[in-house]
């Protein structure tokens, strides 16, 4: 029976122990200086030894690059706080993360028709993209919206098309989530009313709506109102979801988008994560229980090329997640410590030269997320920087899921590298930079003062500039782009194009709607909206009234704006 | 050197430009910009009428949030059926010569409203705030028929006296986060305002800013102050021992009121106390023969600033006074003369 | 004065509702540092927007960046209003997702040369220094 194993040493016993494990690691460090002398005298290849992000990584990690860490306490075990080795304590032992592949384009009749050959295909989650135009509330018939209605994802302009876009999906048995932010609280409305209409009460339905502003102004940029009323209405979000749709997640604080606009890891990481614990305080300042609303925050990260460091942030987020909840912000609710994440690999990763190359890189990040201990995965389709992907991309990238999940192996062990002395190491640097990274932005007076200086803008543009430089320099490669480049030149798969007739098509749906609604139930709803923006009750009421009304998106945006006014965005070089 | 066709083009260019031409105005500008060959020709010929807009320079450090102010008064001007024209200045990059110009960003409400003509200008190494040929470009918009003409200047942090020359009013915007008055005091940034807006009024830390801003014009003018102040440590009543009356306002050496007004550029807070102070400062420059004096000044520098551009020119295009340049160099390193005595040498050459 | 100080000024718009800019600020920070005098106006720009804004500037180049599918309608659009406003002189170029099909049909129809993802900035500033170069003067 070895000393540890009992609860009570004795003080002989305890400098025994001293005793051996400084001489354990004098010793390593007398065959670490033994290898130093061997690496030092080796060739080296030319390459630079840094992540994507620009991290400089050490040739060898050892115990030593960990001597100060209680990994008792820092790692703690799976569905355990600091919960860096998963949120829950079985992990994929009992469920398979999500696999929830975005997608969305033309009208919704389209669109629910694609849903159903994902639904068919052994997806688990659908996932609806929209078009440029519902992600900045304007309607399919608005002026500002030629050209781009059903292009990107699919047009929602009403609660007409929300319940096309779910015909014969019944959303009490389906999991949605929908990635609109700025007029995200007028989307959920006409799922809601969509809902109704399918005879469910918002208490069944699970899912999520992105519903992450911050991140808009920051690096997006599809917001509609300024700062203030914004947050205000996602904390409207939080109050009445919590209420009414306990099982829905009301945001999902998204890193993706920051690190797509070129955030480094570290980066992407710390706002987020800012981002999380701001919109925590901005409930507990409505007089929200913390408790009550915490454990439906969910998150969304990027899951970029450099596959240890991507692992590490997943697991650093985990933790410092769980450290700020319970510490700072006196959650008791272990539920409300618990981060839980969607991924998606990196679409900035993919490369319009020799585009099947991009099956491979998904399937690395792939993986990477599934060791990180995502809950739900998007893959990118290897042709999504030539086109909307087609059908068949689409399902190769849905593949490389099932093959990781089914064939690899990943999933049988929970966290199988904690304890790798790179891992954790990069775990705890990450955790560092964050920690860094969060008091930088309180110095600048927080997250909404430093969005409005531009500062986060800024940030992430020159971290972009430095990685453009890195690989025009070749000291960042890429393959088939700046290295390997044979067979670089034409495109040689097949991509899908849009029909221009969507848009037109859609325009007459909305003619059809508009005739057919009741003018003065419109009128009522939009007046008593714009009137209650005045006050400070709760908002979602009034929208759902008006979604259920047959109000457009852009009327029910208009209504608000009227009192809320608009964003203006900052300069930001 | 102009040749008959590019004379065709100015005379060309100037009936555009008295048509009412944005884009001949655009052209303009790029030539005067540019010191084009003929620039000084087409200046010649557009300016017969002599300045008759209301120009406000805008200026103060980066962030303080200029753009959106001039943004603000432009529609504020719009809404009173007044044509505005914006000269937005920023820096030239000194390592590559090219410039981010971002100006425009803070102004896209007023994009493609035809009685709002917007024009970035990058500084081309020029210091002090504007472009070298910022004050010709702003007599090209008042020229156009712009009733007023606002102009922001590039904001990197220094004193930034020449909007003092290409401006009639010169409004000094501040951010708590900038700095208090005592450093706003050692820019010289007291000197140049006809009016302060502290900005970002929304912040702690920008009452006191006004605050102090008004005790130190107050002190300036010769003033005590309004109200005793604790916050330093120093009791300014004990610095202006002799205080007068606390009543009396702060008031410049020629007898204008320095309004120290806040606002929210944001959502527009305290821009229509900003615009009445600005009439305020017209019907003052009017009525105390200021404007006048002022334009004159204008006038003044202008006709220098030309004589001695030309004059460089004239002295460094000639190939005799490069010579005697090159052979006085080499008498200067052998000691036999100082740059002194060769400068005499070469002035006496130019001027004969 | 001896030389005409003549710098390349290119306007550089993120056109329609798409707010993706990473691209456009890399290609915008690029041509500052290539040299250029660079406007950038921001996000959300409609067609008539970028054309007063480049008559305004009185730029050499409209360079935008489209990633959101909507290629086709909003660079012809910008191309037409320039003809409009008698700026046909002006380059229109950009890049973004925008299939290589798109792009020889958008060149017939007086647009430049456009690039995909994966461009090195380099080849856009010697696309734009070489049109500049050869242009007629106007």
């Amino acid at each position: 029976m070895s000393t540890l194993e009992r609860d009570v040493l004795s003080r002989a016993e305890l400098d025994a122990l001293v005793r051996e494990q400084e001489e354990q690691l004098a010793d390593l460090r007398s065959r670490l200086a033994e290898w130093q002398r061997a690496f030092d005298s080796s060739e080296k290849r030319d390459a630079a030894f840094a992540t994507v992000s620009g991290r400089e990584i050490e040739p060898l990690y050892t115990p030593l690059d960990r001597a100060e860490a209680d990994d008792v306490d820092a790692l703690g075990l799976p569905g355990f706080y600091p919960f860096t080795r998963g949120p829950y304590a079985s992990m994929y032992r009992t469920r398979l993360w999500t696999m929830r592949q975005f997608a969305g384009f033309a009208t919704a009749e389209e669109t629910n028709a694609r849903y159903k050959y994902l639904l068919e295909q052994g997806q688990t989650g659908l996932s609806v993209a929209f078009d440029f135009p519902t992600l900045m509330g304007y309607d399919a018939d608005h002026a500002r919206a030629l050209g781009e209605v059903g292009v990107c994802g699919v047009a929602v302009s009403s609660l007409d098309d929300m319940e096309a876009l779910f015909q014969d999906i019944p959303l009490d048995r389906v999991s949605v989530s929908m990635t609109i932010n700025g007029p995200a609280i007028i989307l959920f409305a006409f799922y809601v009313a969509a809902a109704e209409k399918q005879g469910l009460s918002a208490d069944v339905l699970r899912g999520t709506v992105q519903n992450d502003i911050l991140k808009e102004y920051q690096a997006q940029h599809a917001w509609v109102y300024p700062p203030e009323p914004a947050l205000r209405l996602i904390v409207d979000m939080f109050e009445w979801c919590t209420e009414h749709a306990p099982k829905y997640n009301p945001i999902s604080i998204s890193g993706y988008h920051i690190r797509e606009a070129g955030a480094t890891a570290a980066e992407e990481l710390a706002f987020t994560l800012r981002n999380g614990f701001e919109y925590v305080e901005r409930g507990i300042e409505r007089g929200l229980d913390v408790d009550l609303f915490a454990p439906r925050l969910s998150f969304f990260f990027d899951v970029h090329s450099d596959f240890f460091e991507e692992i590490a942030k997943l697991r650093a987020a985990r933790r410092i997640w769980a450290r700020g909840m319970r510490e700072k912000y006196g959650a008791k609710n272990p539920e409300s410590w618990r981060l839980r994440t969607h991924a998606q690999t990196a679409g900035v990763s993919l490369t319009a030269h020799q585009a099947e190359n991009n099956i491979v890189r998904v399937a690395y990040q792939a993986m990477a997320a599934a060791l990180g201990g995502t809950q739900s995965l998007h893959t990118n389709s290897m042709d999504e920087t030539l086109a909307l992907p087609t059908e068949k991309a689409v399902r190769i990238a849905l593949r490389t899921q099932q093959i990781l999940a089914h064939e690899s192996g990943v999933p049988n062990t929970i966290d199988p590298l904690a304890g790798s002395y790179y891992v954790e190491s990069l775990t705890d640097d990450l955790e560092r930079d964050a920690e860094a990274i969060f008091a930088e932005i309180d110095s600048i007076g927080g997250v909404v003062h430093g969005i409005e200086q531009g500062w986060f803008q800024q940030r992430i543009a020159t971290s972009a500039m430095r990685q453009q430089r890195a690989i025009e320099s070749g000291e960042r490669v890429v393959v088939g782009v700046n290295r390997f480049t044979d067979g670089s030149g034409a495109i040689e798969i097949e991509t899908l194009t849009m029909d221009p007739e969507v848009e037109r098509r859609q325009v007459e749906y909305m003619a059809k709607m508009r005739a057919a609604r009741d003018d003065q139930a419109v009128a009522r709803t939009l007046a008593a909206l714009t009137e209650a923006c005045h006050g400070d009750g709760n908002l979602f009421p009034k929208i759902l009234d008006c979604a259920r009304a047959y109000c457009t998106l852009y009327e029910i945006r208009h209504g608000m704006e009227q009192v809320f006014g608009s964003y203006k965005e900052p300069v930001s070089f | 050197m102009p040749d008959s066709s590019a004379q065709s083009t100015t005379a060309d260019l100037a009936k555009r430009f008295r048509a009412g031409q944005v884009a001949a105005l655009a052209r303009a500008i790029s030539i005067a910009e540019d010191q084009r060959p003929g620039f000084e020709e087409l200046l010649h010929e557009l300016l017969t009428a002599g300045p008759t807009a209301s120009r406000v320079g805008m200026t103060g450090p980066p962030g303080a949030g200029k753009s959106s102010l001039v943004a603000h008064v432009a529609h504020a001007y719009r809404a009173q059926e007044e044509r505005v024209g914006i000269v937005a200045v920023d820096p030239t990059s000194p390592f590559s010569g090219g410039a981010l110009l971002g100006d425009r960003i803070r102004m896209n409400d007023l994009a493609t409203d035809a009685g709002i003509f917007i024009r970035s200008m990058a500084t081309r190494g020029s210091l002090g705030g504007l472009a070298a040929t910022t004050k010709e470009v702003l007599d090209l918009v008042d020229a156009f028929g712009f009733e007023r003409v606002l102009v922001e200047t590039v904001g990197v942090g220094q004193t930034e006296l020449e909007i003092t020359a290409a401006a009639d009013t010169v409004v000094v915007v501040l951010v708590p986060e900038s700095g208090d008055a005592v450093q706003a005091m050692k820019a010289g940034l007291m000197e140049i305002a006809d009016i302060f807006v502290v900005n970002k009024a929304d912040r702690p830390g920008a009452p006191r800013l006004a605050k102090e801003i008004r005790q130190a014009l107050h002190l300036r003018a010769g003033h005590g102050v309004q109200e005793p102040s604790g916050h330093h440590g120093v009791d300014l009543t004990q610095v202006a021992r002799d205080a007068r009356p606390t009543s009396t306002p702060a008031v410049d050496s020629e007898g204008w009121d320095i309004p120290v007004l806040e606002t929210n550029a944001l959502d527009g807070t305290g821009v229509e106390a900003l615009v009445e102070a600005l009439g305020r400062h017209r019907a003052w420059l009017d009525s105390s023969g200021e404007l006048d004096a002022r334009r004159r000044d204008r006038a003044r520098g202008r006709v220098r600033d030309v004589v001695e551009r030309e004059m460089r020119r004239a002295a460094w295009s000639s190939m005799k006074l490069q010579a005697a340049l090159d052979e006085g160099v080499d008498r200067i390193a052998t000691g036999a003369a100082t740059p002194y005595s060769v400068a005499r040498e070469l002035l006496a050459q130019l001027l004969r | 004065m001896t030389d005409s100080q003549r710098r390349v000024r290119v306007l550089v718009a993120k056109p329609g509702l798409d707010g993706h800019d990473r691209g456009a600020k890399v290609i915008a920070s690029a041509f500052r540092d290539a040299g250029f005098e660079v406007i950038y106006t921001g996000l959300h720009q409609t067609p008539e927007m970028i054309v007063s804004a480049a008559v305004q500037e009185d730029v050499d180049v409209v360079a935008m960046s489209v990633l959101s599918g909507a290629h086709m309608t909003l660079f012809p659009r910008v191309k037409e209003l320039l003809d409009e406003a008698g700026a046909d002189h002006v380059l229109v170029t950009g890049g973004g997702i925008i299939p290589e099909a798109d792009m020889e049909a958008l060149e017939a129809r007086g647009v430049g040369r456009l690039f995909g993802p994966g461009t090195r900035t380099t080849d856009a500033i010697a696309y734009v220094k070489e049109w500049f170069a050869q242009r007629e003067t106007v």
